[in-house]
């Protein structure tokens, strides 16, 4: 096993994985740009090393800097967390160059899957399901609708070259292809300067489900079941969720084993995750591979009973995965909230700041992934991911009660967080239905939100502002001042009369 | 202790008063049982009659909120006895500063020094955590000083300009 890790990131999954080795007696090295110097991370670790400015590509993506430490301190394994790094085949064959292990998959399997064209012909002749169509352009009108008629409608056109919605078009009906076709083309001609276009199936309101592999460096490859991702906006998570609610046994079991095959073609070791699409009637199509640990592995964790960071560092350490796909058993149900620094009221831009006041949530079922905490000033420069919130229960509506319940004991004070976003989901009929698809979120936030605010509230509102200042605590606040919350004899004592007065003028 | 407090806009008068651990309260003339603690710096637990609430007091740059449960409300307090009144934030007249509304880095700035611009009209662009964010006049009126540059660092609450 090994000694010493470096955590080659920062924030909640850097303190995620410092505890992992912690917990299995390894010593954690961190690294930090010059604003991460308070960061949870450096304050948790047992090395820290700083490797330059702010700009990730002068710290964190900075593959010479990161290895000098690795050197320096003597680290015999990199773990990459998600981001920055992790992806990078170029930092994951530095490292093993450089004697280090790269606690993910090889170089090789990376470049395979970041490849698409390779990919695809890899993936093909393993069996693994894409979206029907053409991965070539369509010739002539004759042959757009064999194809068409092959896969059946409604069908997608898409310029080869395109991107951003040009040379697209959605067809319903053999009759409509004709003219859609012609538009398409010239459309992705003057776009693009070039014609051609190719055809795939069109899938209306997919879902995106993902299915966690994990892979041994002994040829043993499993899969720990899927995730539901389908809660997106600007085509970001926002919500997690495991088990899938429309994903039942046998599902489970076919797209396992495609993630499985998926896997195997590239020779994949490590922990990885098959992305898919699934149309409305449950059939599966490989949109991806992520080659790292992903944001929301904890929901897997919870349902699985299995530490993937610990299984991580096993498996980079060259130990056999200790349990077969039989032993891997689902129990209850695990849901994660992302918590992003960003303003709801400002069409949810990030809100970096310092938190003035941070409570918490806890008891049963509850989970906090955490790299925030009180008096911390978030640096503007990153990805504005504060904390992961996950509710565990014996069944979905379980999970759903104690995360309401849990958000409703977070307090973020300071900057702005999408802490009421998730109040607003968990509530929302079809997610408490499990009508998810990847549109959920787009149509939820153009209904208008009800702000219905009781009067009572805000009667209470009024008589907590008096009671801050008699403590003199209000004019603490504003001024900034630690003013000592004994103000008991405010009333009496003339001269802190006279204080609180003074300090209550400036509001 | 006599208040007059502005919550969301609405304006209560309340009097207050805390003396031997004993508190007396009259809301806009309603007398009302109240028991309030502060339990560790802006979080206060308090008892209205038997009901419980815990408020979370978050002072911001310019402003006050105050949380009951999850719902954010805006504070003002004063002591009508004191002379100094504050300017009241929707006054539309005289000079009003625009601020920066998070930390970041001004990246653009779409006004000169007397230029004339309509309330709405972007005024600057500021970065933080890879997004923009267009910062816009909160009247019609005439730029008087711009306090920053394109690439300028700011705070929240920072002035950018200001508009007479």
């Amino acid at each position: 096993m090994f000694k010493k890790i470096l955590i080659a990131n920062r924030g909640e999954i850097a303190v995620r994985v410092l505890r992992a080795c912690r917990e299995m007696g390894i010593a954690a090295v961190v690294v930090y740009s010059d604003v991460d110097r308070a960061a949870l991370h450096v304050r948790k670790a047992d090395e820290a090393y700083p490797i330059g400015a702010a700009a990730a590509s002068e710290s964190y993506l900075n593959i010479s800097k990161i290895l000098e430490v690795a050197k320096r301190s003597g680290a015999d394994a990199i773990h990459p967390g998600y981001g920055f790094l992790s992806e990078n085949a170029k930092f994951a064959k530095a490292c093993t160059d450089a004697g280090v292990k790269f606690i993910g998959p090889t170089a090789a399997a990376m470049r395979a899957m970041g490849s698409k064209t390779r990919a695809r012909q890899a993936m093909e002749k393993a069996g693994v399901p894409f979206v029907p169509g053409t991965s070539r352009g369509v010739e002539s009108f004759q042959e757009a609708k064999q194809v068409a008629a092959r896969i059946g409608y409604p069908i997608m056109l898409k310029a080869a070259a395109g991107g951003g919605g040009k040379g697209m078009r959605l067809v319903h009906a053999p009759e409509q292809l004709k003219s859609a076709l012609e538009a398409a083309r010239s459309e992705a001609e003057r776009s693009f300067g070039d014609g051609e276009v190719y055809i795939e199936k069109a899938i209306f309101n997919p879902r995106h489900i993902e299915m966690q592999v994990l892979a041994d460096e002994h040829g043993n490859t499993l899969y720990l079941g899927e995730r539901e991702c389908s809660l997106q906006r600007r085509h970001q998570k926002v919500l997690e969720e495991a088990p899938s609610p429309m994903v039942d046994a046998d599902m489970r079991r076919r797209m396992g084993e495609v993630a499985v095959r998926v896997a195997q073609a590239a020779a994949y070791t490590n922990a990885g995750t098959v992305e898919f699409l699934v149309d409305q009637d449950k059939n599966f199509y490989f949109l991806e591979m992520n080659t790292r640990l992903q944001v929301e592995h904890p929901v897997t964790e919870l349902i699985t009973g299995l530490d993937l960071v610990h299984l991580q560092i096993q498996i980079a350490a060259g130990e056999k995965l200790p349990f077969t796909q039989e032993n891997v058993r689902l129990r209850g149900h695990a849901l994660e909230c992302r918590i992003y620094a960003e303003d709801p009221d400002n069409n949810y831009f990030p809100s970096p700041g310092q938190i003035s006041l941070l409570m918490e949530p806890s008891g049963p079922g509850i989970r906090i992934d955490s790299g925030m905490y009180e008096g911390w000033n978030v640096p503007i420069d990153y990805d504005p991911l504060l904390a992961k919130l996950i509710g565990f229960g014996a069944d979905r509506d379980q999970a759903i009660a104690r995360l309401t319940r849990a958000l409703s004991e977070y307090f973020v004070g300071g900057i702005k967080t999408n802490i009421s976003l998730f109040r607003r989901i968990l509530r929302d009929a079809d997610f408490q239905d499990a009508r998810l698809d990847t549109g959920f979120l787009d149509r939820m936030l153009k209904r208008p939100e009800d702000k219905r605010v009781d009067s009572e509230s805000a009667e209470v509102a009024a008589i907590a502002a008096g009671a801050f200042a008699v403590l003199g605590a209000t004019a603490a606040a504003v001024s900034g001042r630690a003013v000592g919350k004994d103000s008991a004899a405010v009333d009496a004592a003339p001269s802190k009369w006279k204080d609180a007065s003074r300090r209550e003028a400036l509001r | 202790m006599l208040y007059e407090v502005t919550i969301d806009g609405k304006s209560y008068r309340l009097e207050l008063n805390h003396v031997d651990g004993r508190w007396s309260c009259r809301l806009d003339g309603r007398e009302l049982e109240v028991d309030a603690v502060l339990v560790r710096p802006d979080v206060l637990s308090l008892r209205v009659g038997n009901t419980a609430y815990e408020v979370k007091s978050e002072p911001l740059a310019n402003d006050l909120n105050l949380w009951v449960g999850n719902t954010r409300f805006a504070a003002e307090i004063r002591d009508p006895r004191s002379l100094r009144g504050r300017a009241r934030a929707g006054d539309d007249h005289g000079p009003r500063n625009i601020t920066a509304p998070m930390p970041g880095k001004v990246v653009r700035l779409m006004v000169h020094e007397g230029d004339e611009v309509e309330q709405g009209a972007g005024v600057a662009v500021v970065e933080a955590m890879k997004m923009q964010n267009e910062i816009k006049s909160p009247k019609k009126g005439t730029v008087r000083k711009i306090l920053v540059n394109e690439s300028t660092a700011v705070n929240a609450g920072d002035v950018l300009a200001i508009i007479e």
